[in-house]
């Protein structure tokens, strides 16, 4: 793979970092088109951060490389092309919202209006409000602002909900998509499903500094949907299981055997009906920390999920 | 590209600090106006008493304006400001030029106050002396400037007050800032490897209508090139380890 195709949007290939014993990320590969929006979600130290940081150019890999439509991080930051959100951080003090926004308007070679940038982030009417008088959710839009004010091509926000309640989380995010269809490419990183169900094209899932799952939304929403049924049935062909209505994969243990749903009722019935022997029938919802925790567990046992 | 908005906002923002604004301006004011107003016709070392003084709180005061851009830039790092500003097209050396800027404009700003009190409590030089004086000064701050983004980038917000005020204390103090330490000997010769001694010295030396001698340039030229080499290492550590 060419690290630096010019035509490309973003890729990271290969790409690794350690802090200490810590493994933060490990061999990272990705691909994100020009204008897509993307959510990078997993639970917290899966290396979401760390990926985005590299990203960035703020944390320099171990091994592999990024390319940020055909330039490494800082040649693309330095042209103007990077906007970001990070995940900490406060606003610098003794300027209103105006000013601050106009400063670092200056430093991109063809910036958005402060006016238009205030107007897109619903922060028109705190401009004039000193960056030490705001609330929250106020400091989050003017910090969204911030990322936008320089039009960039790539806005990257780190968690950019995650001090919300659930109504500013709500109104954020609906700034958020009207600006990642106005064309720009913008990988968001979360924790929350629904947050990247709703407004992501693709879900990347993270764990423990992998991609454990790439996909269309609705594919990993499904996939974080499985429920697996547990049953001791010893004598009978794991194929012959695997081909029951509603069962997605199936696997032995001992005498047990473990089903993987995508519809549990529908194969608990069938399961029922063709071995009445079944006993200690045990149905778990895996939800999402679980799902991620088994496709990583299934990843690093060298298993065939995505 | 220009950055003069950047710089512009960044005054702003130095100045609309108003208790480190009173601080820094008023601490060397307030121990010039009392010491040198009740000297005021006594000498030292041939020179008028109250010259000495002046450009002696000049130099502490100038130096505490130039140093402060460090606490700032820890300040700024401890906000994640830094990490905001590092994915700007922001270069490094703008981001460090504007706060060396802003402070000089600061240390300017301490040293015309220190010259109108100066003035009335009867300093009198010539223009040419006051020029030759106030540009040695402001090259002598070349190294604390270089001092101040290092400990900046070395040191936390929390650290850093007493920090820069200790180690601005112990280069005025030895520099002679507060009145001469030593009659002579081996602490004269330590201090004379020191910049601040000679940014104390700039008033003398313009009285005598000469710049500086060789060993006080290379003395500056030394400490700020040893410091500038301290200050790329921790900043590079600095900005790895985020």
């Amino acid at each position: 793979m060419a690290a630096y195709d010019p035509a490309g949007g973003i890729v990271l290939s290969r790409l690794s970092k350690s802090y200490g014993e810590v493994r933060a990320v490990q061999e990272v590969d990705l691909s994100i088109g020009l204008g897509e929006t993307v959510a990078l979600l997993g639970p917290n130290g899966a290396g979401k951060s760390t990926t985005l940081d590299m990203m960035l150019g703020l944390a320099r890999p171990d091994t592999g490389t990024v390319s940020l439509f055909g330039q490494p991080p800082d040649a693309a930051v330095q042209a103007g092309r990077v906007g970001g959100m990070l995940q900490t951080g406060s606003l610098v003090q003794y300027l209103n919202v105006r000013e601050l926004l106009t400063m670092v308007a200056s430093l991109y070679p063809r910036p958005l209006p402060v006016d238009e940038a205030l107007r897109i982030t619903g922060t028109a009417d705190i401009a004039a409000r000193r960056t030490t008088k705001l609330s929250g959710g106020q400091t989050q839009r003017v910090r969204f602002a911030l990322a936008l004010v320089g039009n960039p091509d790539l806005l990257v926000l780190d968690e950019p909900t995650a001090s919300l309640d659930v109504e500013s989380r709500h109104d954020f995010w609906t700034v958020i998509r009207g600006v990642a269809q106005s064309g720009k490419t913008v990988v968001f990183a979360t924790h929350y499903l629904e947050e990247a169900d709703a407004y992501a094209d693709r879900i990347v899932v993270m764990a423990q500094g992998r991609v454990v799952a790439d996909g269309p939304s609705t594919e990993i929403k499904a996939m974080a949907g499985e429920r697996t049924i547990q049953a001791t049935l010893p004598g009978v062909e794991l194929p012959a299981l695997a081909a029951i209505p509603g069962v997605i994969s199936a696997q032995r243990r001992g005498e047990g055997v473990v089903l993987t749903c995508g519809d549990s009722d529908a194969a608990l019935r069938d399961l029922l009906a063709r071995y009445p022997a079944t006993r200690n029938i045990e149905v778990h919802s895996a939800g999402l920390e679980e799902a991620f925790l088994e496709l990583t567990a299934a990843n690093s046992d060298g298993g065939q999920r995505p | 590209m220009t950055h003069s908005l950047y710089l512009r906002y960044e005054i702003l923002r130095t100045f609309r600090n108003r208790r480190f604004l009173l601080f820094s301006l008023g601490f060397p004011l307030i121990l010039f106006v009392f010491v040198a107003g009740s000297n005021r016709h006594a000498s030292l070392g041939g020179i008028p008493f109250p010259l000495y003084y002046m450009t002696g709180m000049m130099a502490w005061g100038t130096m505490v304006a130039v140093v402060a851009s460090g606490a700032r830039i820890a300040a700024e790092r401890q906000q994640g400001w830094t990490r905001q500003i590092r994915i700007t097209p922001l270069s490094v050396r703008t981001y460090f030029g504007t706060k060396v800027a802003s402070g000089y404009l600061l240390a300017g700003l301490s040293i015309l106050v220190l010259a109108a009190v100066g003035i009335a409590v009867g300093v009198r030089l010539s223009a040419g002396q006051w020029l030759t004086m106030t540009g040695l000064l402001l090259v002598g701050m070349v190294p604390f400037a270089v001092l101040g983004i290092m400990l900046g980038h070395l040191l936390t917000a929390d650290s850093i007050g007493p920090a820069l005020g200790g180690i601005t204390s112990v280069f005025a103090l030895l520099g002679g800032a507060w009145g001469p330490l030593f009659g002579g000997g081996v602490l004269l010769k330590a201090a004379k490897c020191l910049p601040s001694y000679w940014v104390v010295q700039a008033g003398k030396t313009a009285l005598g209508g000469h710049g500086w001698p060789a060993e006080a340039w290379i003395v500056v030229a030394v400490w700020t090139a040893v410091l500038w080499l301290l200050a790329t290492s921790v900043y590079r550590r600095d900005t790895a380890r985020v």
